[in-house]
């Protein structure tokens, strides 16, 4: 039985996984078809996508028309579950406590963690961003290079299914060809962007999202990704033929019952628990790695939520998958004789060097985009096309006052009405009400654009997390205290958005709807908005500057890996879970040929 | 508590993070950076229960199927009234309250929210003014007024930047109760099907916008 409860695990595991997300989906996947036990512990509760993502639904049928509330931040249809900026009996606290340095933490209690909701965004790291500081002598190198990571980007993008087109553009990287899927077909909005931004100089590309545009290649896609292993490329197959492609409707973060983009959920999970190697026990709150007496992992100690009671669970190596702030905390209240500062900790380096992504955003309206004829305009729901950073040469040359680079998430259409579609209108209408306003409803619906602007961040001392000294959860286990400052080049790399789009919008013959922001303070979106924290427990080339190596594994403890965003020791400006899928396969490779010899 | 300039900008942050792009408001259109940020703590304590972190999604559900209604008949009849007044029926669509939106507005004021407790304050405090002068200068309540009536009321309130400063709050509450209204009619078939909305339905190949309208717009 896959799913087991704390009272009826198989006695011991080859490998324990704390966290059910990209990280740890990706490592369950690859261990389990080369035939290790693992234990997989989720702290939120079973979810079966086919069965509870409401696709089809319109907003009159939910609550409230679907709004947020504290209950759903994202709306009633978003698909987390037991989550959002507060977890009720989850507390955790942000330090100091004002505007502009603190900082909001997602979380989703649930099977498959964020990947239930997440935008899909598949972006690859480029070379310059695994050696940043060998370019401008800012932050820290990764000590690996593009090259290292390259093949796992091929293979993550080929399991779990990626759109794109080729690019030759500076450190926007593609596979060699036949690792992406066909990218969608523009909308309207989408190609007054391509006409527009040339002028601009500004570039645009084909999007990339992991959405099937079409089936995915079952006959040959398995034996590229498990070459030999007959066993795993049957399950492969089978797992594939199973998803099904996009149907071009019903937003993808509401979950998708067919499986047509990637969700831990419904392509990393199915074919790991196929294999009949791995247990799952949901409701199974991690909160320390316990060591033996020859100093390494034998296993965690975890809360199971629907008992109460604290259960151990015992493994020859442990992998900490539960986001990087939780995997982080994880490892600070794992306190022994042995780690009086927390386990790995020897550098003092748990915890810090927190890192997030740069928001900031301008919309607009378009006169030209006005009065259009009925077009389903759903399309692949965002990101037929984006724009990656173009101005490398010019940030190399010392032609901008901030040293990194961002991406747009570019989007416009006549999606489905919501609540907040014709709020505020009254900038456009000044004020109509009556059939004049039913007439201006059907003029300017669908002729609205948005840019979001998605930027690197250099780390900095001021954003760390720590145990708080006070707060316990409904657990009783200690929570994290958040320590947030932006550094002046998120904040001018932010105002470079805002006056970017400005302009843009202005050049299509638009209106933005509020003035763009030159207040490098005020430009900026506060830390965590963006859903992207990263680092915590950084990799690197020396134990003393960092908590793991260059294959994810801690340095004070052989057999303890970290598969989640926290080794990021730089958070470039492309989403960041390709890269965590990556480097959790490329970990989980690593552990495999430890063990065959015989070294954990 | 969160404030609710709070609660607005966490609302519109949240959407600016979401990469699904569609067009909606912008984060940045209500940052103020003075402004008191979320609790020290970060823990929602609900002061009334709401449907929580995870209720059935795949349901439909009646209004009023989480927390009761509270508006009484005549709150009803100004809601049906104002409504009417800001979507009437037209060659399009019918009426906002002839497709529920006194049910979404009455479902919307009752619900425990923060948002909403404050949508509520706002909605009842304006039904009391608009009910007091439509009184005090036609003797009649506003429900009972013809609409010529009714305009006169709603003209100097309609777009709260030219409101005179007397009249800010009944402009603040007319915008709301427009908003509101907007929400409830635009998100209903009828709503969608004035907008010519075609999508939401499973496609098996997605072929993009016709070439002729891109050249009619300039853009193939």
């Amino acid at each position: 039985m896959p799913f087991v409860t704390a009272s009826n695990q198989r006695g011991s595991y080859d490998v324990i996984i704390v966290g059910s997300g990209a990280g740890g989906g990706q490592a369950a996947y690859t261990l389990c078809m080369e035939g290790v036990r693992v234990l997989m512990l989720e702290a939120g509760r079973q979810y079966t996508p086919a069965s509870e993502s409401p696709m089809f639904q319109t907003p009159d049928m939910a609550p409230l028309g679907g709004a947020d509330t504290p209950d759903k931040n994202k709306g009633f249809y978003d698909g987390t579950v037991d989550g959002g900026w507060d977890v009720p009996g989850e507390p955790y606290v942000s330090l100091p406590d004002k505007w502009g340095s603190h900082f909001t933490w997602w979380r989703a209690r649930m099977l498959g963690g964020r990947t239930n909701h997440w935008g899909r965004i598949s972006l690859r790291n480029g070379p310059y961003d695994f050696k940043p500081r060998s370019r401008d002598g800012l932050g820290f190198d990764w000590p690996i290079t593009y090259d290292d990571v390259a093949p796992y980007y091929d293979k993550v993008e080929m399991l779990i299914g990626v759109y794109g087109g080729e690019t030759s553009l500076e450190n926007t990287p593609a596979g060699p060809g036949g690792t992406l899927l066909p990218p969608p077909k523009p909308i309207v909005s989408d190609y007054l962007l391509m006409k527009y931004a040339p002028r601009f100089d500004i570039p645009v590309l084909p999007g990339r999202r992991a959405v099937l545009t079409r089936a995915q290649d079952h006959r040959t896609v398995p034996g590229k990704l498990h070459p030999g292993n007959t066993r795993a490329q049957k399950i492969l197959a089978e797992a594939m033929r199973k998803r099904s492609p996009c149907l071009w409707a019903t937003p993808c973060g509401r979950g998708c019952a067919v499986a047509a983009n990637y969700q831990s959920t419904t392509v990393h999970l199915p074919p790991a628990l196929a294999t009949g190697n791995l247990d799952i026990i949901t409701n199974a709150m991690v909160y320390e790695v316990t060591v033996g007496k020859n100093g390494r992992a034998n296993g965690v100690r975890f809360v199971d939520a629907t008992t109460g009671r604290h259960e151990h669970a015992t493994a020859r190596v442990v992998v900490l998958g539960a986001s990087a702030c939780e995997s982080a905390r994880i490892l600070l209240n794992s306190k022994s004789s042995q780690f009086p500062n927390g386990l790995g900790n020897s550098s003092g380096l748990v915890g810090r060097y927190v890192l997030d992504t740069v928001g900031s955003s301008v919309s607009g309206q378009i006169p030209l985009l006005e009065s259009l004829p009925p077009l389903n305009e759903d399309a692949a729901d965002g990101l037929q096309v984006y724009v990656p950073w173009w101005l490398y040469k010019q940030q190399l040359a010392h032609k901008l006052p901030f040293p990194r680079g961002y991406h747009i998430e570019y989007g416009g259409g006549r999606g489905m009405p919501s609540v907040g579609t014709f709020s505020g209108f009254e900038w456009l209408t000044g004020g109509s009400y009556g059939k004049k306003f039913k007439e201006d409803a059907r003029r300017y619906y669908g002729s609205f654009i948005g840019f979001d602007g998605r930027g690197a961040m250099v780390p900095n001392d001021n954003c760390y997390v720590d145990i708080d000294p006070n707060v316990k959860d409904r657990f009783g286990i200690p929570v994290l205290r958040f320590h947030w400052q932006w550094g002046e080049y998120e904040q001018r790399q932010a105002v470079h958005m805002q006056e970017t789009f400005g302009a843009v919008i202005e050049a299509m013959g638009g209106r933005v709807r509020s003035p763009v922001v030159t207040d490098p303070v005020k430009a900026i979106a506060p830390g965590g908005y963006m859903i992207h924290e990263v680092g915590g427990t950084i990799m690197g080339a020396e134990a003393r500057s960092s908590v793991t190596n260059r294959w994810s594994q801690t340095w004070d403890v052989p057999n303890l890996f970290v598969a989640d965003g926290g080794v990021f020791p730089y958070n470039a400006d492309k989403n960041p879970t390709l890269t965590i899928m990556a480097l959790s396969w490329r970990m989980s490779d690593h552990i495999l040929d430890r063990m065959r010899r015989r070294e954990v | 508590m969160t404030d609710r300039r709070t609660t607005i900008k966490l609302v519109l942050a949240a959407a600016a993070a979401m990469p699904a792009l569609r067009a909606r408001a912008n984060y940045n259109d209500n940052l103020e950076p003075g402004a008191s940020p979320p609790g020290n703590l970060r823990q929602f304590e609900p002061t009334m229960r709401g449907y929580g972190p995870d209720p059935d999604l795949i349901k439909a559900y009646e209004r009023g199927a989480f927390w009761p209604l509270t508006m009484n008949a005549q709150q009803r009849q100004l809601a049906a009234a104002l409504s009417d007044l800001i979507i009437p029926a037209d060659e399009h669509s019918p009426a906002a309250s002839a497709v529920g939106v006194v049910d979404f507005l009455d479902e919307w004021i009752s619900a425990p929210y923060p948002q909403q407790r404050e949508d509520r304050d706002t909605v009842l405090q304006g039904f009391t003014w608009l009910d007091g002068e439509a009184r005090h200068r036609f003797e009649q309540p506003f429900a009972k007024l013809h609409e010529a009536k009714q305009r006169t009321i709603c003209d100097p309130i309609c777009n709260a930047s030219r409101a005179p400063t007397d009249l800010q709050r009944p402009a603040q509450f007319f915008a709301t109760y427009r908003n509101l209204t907007a929400a409830g009619f635009y998100t209903t078939l009828a709503g969608r099907k004035d907008l010519q909305y075609i999508g939401n339905v499973a496609l098996t190949h997605f072929d993009g916008p016709p070439v002729e309208l891109l050249k009619k717009l300039g853009l193939a």
